[in-house]
């Protein structure tokens, strides 16, 4: 319990991705089986474990302290949970007991034995432990690792590639003794036991539009690229699962497709919902449906789910991965053409006559939803990752605006000496209303120049955030791009930004030329 | 005679209208008794001071040697028919509680105290009286001061996970820095250490003072290699790292030295990634367990979060009472 627990207070407070891998291999290394594989379920949160209420542990905290006292030290922590692994003083001898052991515990506790099981532990931990147990218990843990960058590491730990990770997932339970028996080399890799596992997902590199003149347009397919989710849909011998593209099972929260999945194979495609037109709706409306464990009925008639097919991996008992792409395509489109059309759509080829046809497609994509082209080849095999070669990502030009630097915050870990965040706005009338925020698009030199600039033109300080000098003749334009543009009822501009970032720095140009609201306004879908 | 006309706040600080002095005052007074060196009880501008030698030496440094008009060294001694005696607080070098007595009274005021084993600080002397002045800067039951080793291993278990970064460890210049150093070396790390600039002067004053704290280079030396800070640990105040001081350094990870990070939030809020829960006060077990030991007749609680203390004292069937003193400001330590 002590090393998940130093695991978890550096984990929370580590901003950097490579030092959260780092963490985690180093807690995969030093941990004896079985509380390794339990740490890491617990933050994939592939842990099962009988949670407990708050109200219980204010209850317990209060046989042991005055309530007044508890009162005032929770009211200046925040945190109930921190509050109660603070102020418990420990009252036995310190017992060095193991993650395993403590959620064997606590699962074991019966109906209403919860209270003296969560006593005893409180009794035998440290102050680190303590906090970590009650979150645990809770079912509050959170110290901002998803699952797939936890599967990261424990790839990292093994020196084996993510997707093999992905692969194996959905067939292992807690605490995963053979899968690190085998990243340790000491065993073999486990099979995948389980019905529908996860298949781990092709992915596209980016077009370098210099390189299509020695490109021939005859050995590509192209279709759009709709803005959704990456999917992969699978059915096998009364298993029916929704993938996300790492492999995150997101059956609960979609329902309306898995009761239409009376298919034995697996599909790989775009997740999204239909609008009042009943056509694909924008991202936005997907959001709504994302990271829900369950969905209520109303939410789904609203915004009904479907699945725009990309790709075939399996038909019945036939592994497809390693035919061409157009010969997958060929039995897609067949195999579509029997499943409810409402749930399931082929996404359409586009024509690719000569390169410069298609890039005039692409301007002028035929849906809204759409963000750009897929380019494949047509005897491209499927395979797991982002190879370089076999398929293209062509993105729409981004929107661009010229917005005004209004407030700066320092950032994190390597960047925390730096005012690295930026608040930018545009134009309403005489004022300026901030539209969105950014963190990332320029150089390190960019940075210096921007940080200087912030520390040389502040107004207020509030925290880590400095208000710099915007005005209409003095001030710090940032070209903005972004990916979309939506209605928002919690900007006080009423728009929110998909994917900002800066794009150049305008020395240049004097604030007072910046965008206005108004024609960030005629960007936004319809209402 | 009751205590209130020995000593009672005034704007000025804590005032004995017998002895006509103040102790601790936050403004300029004709005659000033100083518990210890920290800014917020030390000032300078006053008529006459007295402290400990260890306390003048520190405020001529940060002053200069005319930070008041005439200074005595704290001893036994009378004023104005008022007894007063210093006894070491174990808060920082030099640091003491003052005892005041007048007609049979006893008054002991603590300014910032800590029980725990420092080797860079006078170890606390328990001192009884009839009034007992505590400062509650951890007067909550949930400051429970870890063992400073422990955090210190931290540290050390840290600069191993990542030798490719600075460990910029946030220090106050004046106790805190010494301590952190000593602990430091204590557990057995040799490699050298760097100091910014604002630390040096009393890093001299206390290996002066025979307090050994090893070898410390500047971390303040201008075109320095980047790459020479990889896996070193940097001491400055924390003032420094928003800092452009802090752009020198390869991908820094921030640390803090202070009682404060033993909240969560706390070190959110500052961005620091490695919160080191080192005070220089009681938490509130030495609080509570000192009140108990000493059992004064009453509790006056100065700074920090009185309110606790005070109904804690209530539940003991101890009088107490806050002061509302202002001008001290522990967040700071
Ligand atoms: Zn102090
Ligand atoms: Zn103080």
């Amino acid at each position: 319990m002590k090393r998940f627990a130093a695991l978890l207070e550096r984990l929370a407070l580590t901003p950097a991705r490579l030092g959260k891998i780092k963490l985690l291999k180093d807690y995969f290394r030093d941990t004896p089986d079985p509380d390794r594989g339990i740490g890491l379920a617990a933050i994939t949160r592939d842990l099962d474990l009988k949670t407990v209420q708050p109200a219980m542990l204010r209850e317990l905290a209060v046989e042991r302290v005055d309530a007044e006292l508890f009162r005032l030290s929770y009211d200046y922590v925040g945190d109930l949970a921190e509050t109660l692994a603070l102020i418990w003083g420990a009252a036995g001898p310190a017992v060095d007991v193991g993650l395993a052991e403590v959620v064997d515990q606590l699962n074991g506790a019966g109906r209403g034995g919860a209270p003296a099981v969560m006593r005893g532990l409180l009794d035998g931990l440290d102050t680190s432990e303590r906090y970590a147990l009650v979150k645990l218990a809770t079912g509050g843990l959170r110290v901002g690792v998803s699952a797939r960058l936890a599967k990261q590491a424990l790839a990292g730990f093994g020196g084996v590639d993510v997707t093999e990770i992905e692969e194996l997932w959905h067939g292992l339970e807690p605490p995963y003794t053979e899968v690190f028996g085998w990243l340790e080399g000491r065993t073999a890799k486990p099979a995948q036991a389980a019905l529908a596992p996860f298949r781990p997902v092709m992915l596209a590199t980016p077009l370098d539009q210099d390189n299509l003149a020695a490109m021939d347009p005859g050995e590509f397919l192209a279709e759009w690229k709709w803005d959704g989710i990456r999917v992969q849909a699978t059915a096998e011998g009364g298993v029916r699962r929704l993938y996300s593209r790492t492999g995150d099972d997101i059956s609960g929260a979609f329902p309306d497709v898995i009761a239409h999945m009376g298919f034995e194979g697996s599909l790989d495609g775009e997740l999204l919902v239909r609008g009042a037109d009943g056509q694909a709706a924008p991202f936005s409306e997907l959001q709504q449906r994302l990271n829900r464990k369950t969905v209520s009925k109303a939410m789904m008639e609203k915004r009904p789910a479907f699945i725009r097919a990309y790709d075939l991996l399996h038909e019945e008992d036939q592994n497809l991965r390693p035919l061409p792409f157009a010969d997958r395509r060929a039995r897609l489109e067949r195999f579509i053409a029997g499943l409810n059309g409402d749930r399931f759509d082929l996404s359409p080829l586009v024509e690719v006559p000569s390169w410069e046809a298609l890039a005039a497609a692409r301007t002028d994509p035929p849906h809204p939803v759409i963000e750009g082209l897929m380019l494949k080849r047509r005897d491209s095999i499927y395979v797991p990752g982002r190879p370089k070669g076999p398929w293209f990502k062509w993105k729409r030009d981004p929107f661009l605006i010229d917005a005004v630097l209004m407030y700066a915050q320092r950032g994190h870990g390597k960047r925390s000496s730096f005012y690295s965040d930026y608040t930018f706005g545009v134009w309403q009338g005489a004022n300026l209303v901030p539209v969105g925020k950014a963190y990332f698009g320029f150089t390190d030199e960019e940075l210096k120049q921007i940080d200087k600039f912030v520390r040389d033109h502040t107004v207020e300080r509030f925290g880590p955030v400095r208000s710099v000098r915007a005005e209409a003749d003095f001030g710090l334009v940032l070209e903005v791009a972004f990916e979309g543009l939506n209605w928002s009822s919690r900007h006080k501009s009423g728009v929110a930004m998909r994917f900002p970032r800066i794009h150049r720095l305008r020395w240049d140009k004097p604030p007072g030329e910046a965008d206005v609201l108004t024609s960030l306004e005629a960007m936004l879908p319809p209402k | 005679m009751t205590p209130e006309t020995l000593l009672h706040p005034r704007r000025e600080g804590l005032y004995c209208p017998p002895g006509d002095f103040y102790i601790d005052p936050v403004r300029p007074v004709a005659r000033a008794l100083i518990t210890h060196g920290h800014a917020d009880h030390a000032r300078a501008g006053h008529g006459a001071v007295m402290a400990t030698q260890r306390t003048l030496d520190i405020m001529a440094l940060r002053y200069g040697p005319d930070f008041a008009g005439a200074t005595q060294v704290a001893g036994a001694a009378a004023i104005n028919g008022v007894n007063v005696s210093f006894h070491p607080a174990g808060h920082v070098l030099g640091s003491a509680q003052i005892r005041v007595e007048h007609k049979g009274l006893s008054i002991v005021v603590t300014g910032d105290y800590k029980r725990g084993v420092d080797a860079t600080a006078e170890a606390y002397e328990p001192v009884g009286g009839d009034v007992f002045i505590t400062e509650a800067t951890f007067g909550l039951p949930v400051f429970r001061h870890p063992a400073p080793q422990a955090e210190i291993a931290k540290l050390l278990r840290s600069l191993e996970q990542f030798p490719e970064r600075a460990h910029l460890v946030g220090v106050y210049a004046l106790g805190k820095a010494q301590r952190v150093i000593r602990l430091i070396r204590d557990a057995g790390h040799d490699q050298p250490m760097y100091i910014h600039g604002a630390l040096k002067t009393l890093c001299d004053y206390y290996q002066e003072q025979g307090i050994n704290l090893g070898p410390l280079a500047s971390a303040t030396i201008d075109r320095s290699d980047k790459a020479q800070f990889a896996g070193r640990i940097v001491l400055a105040p924390p003032s420094a790292f928003a800092a452009k001081w802090a752009q020198r350094f390869p991908d820094p990870l921030i640390c803090f030295a202070s009682g404060w990070m033993q909240v969560r939030a706390r070190a959110r809020q500052r961005g620091v990634e490695l919160p080191l829960v080192i005070s220089d006060h009681c938490d509130w077990g030495e609080l509570t367990e000192t009140i108990t030991e000493l059992a004064p007749g009453e509790v006056w609680v100065t700074h920090g979060r009185e309110e606790a203390l005070v109904h804690w004292c209530d539940l003991q069937g101890i009088t107490a009472r806050p002061l509302n003193l202002v001008g001290y400001e522990d967040e700071a330590e």
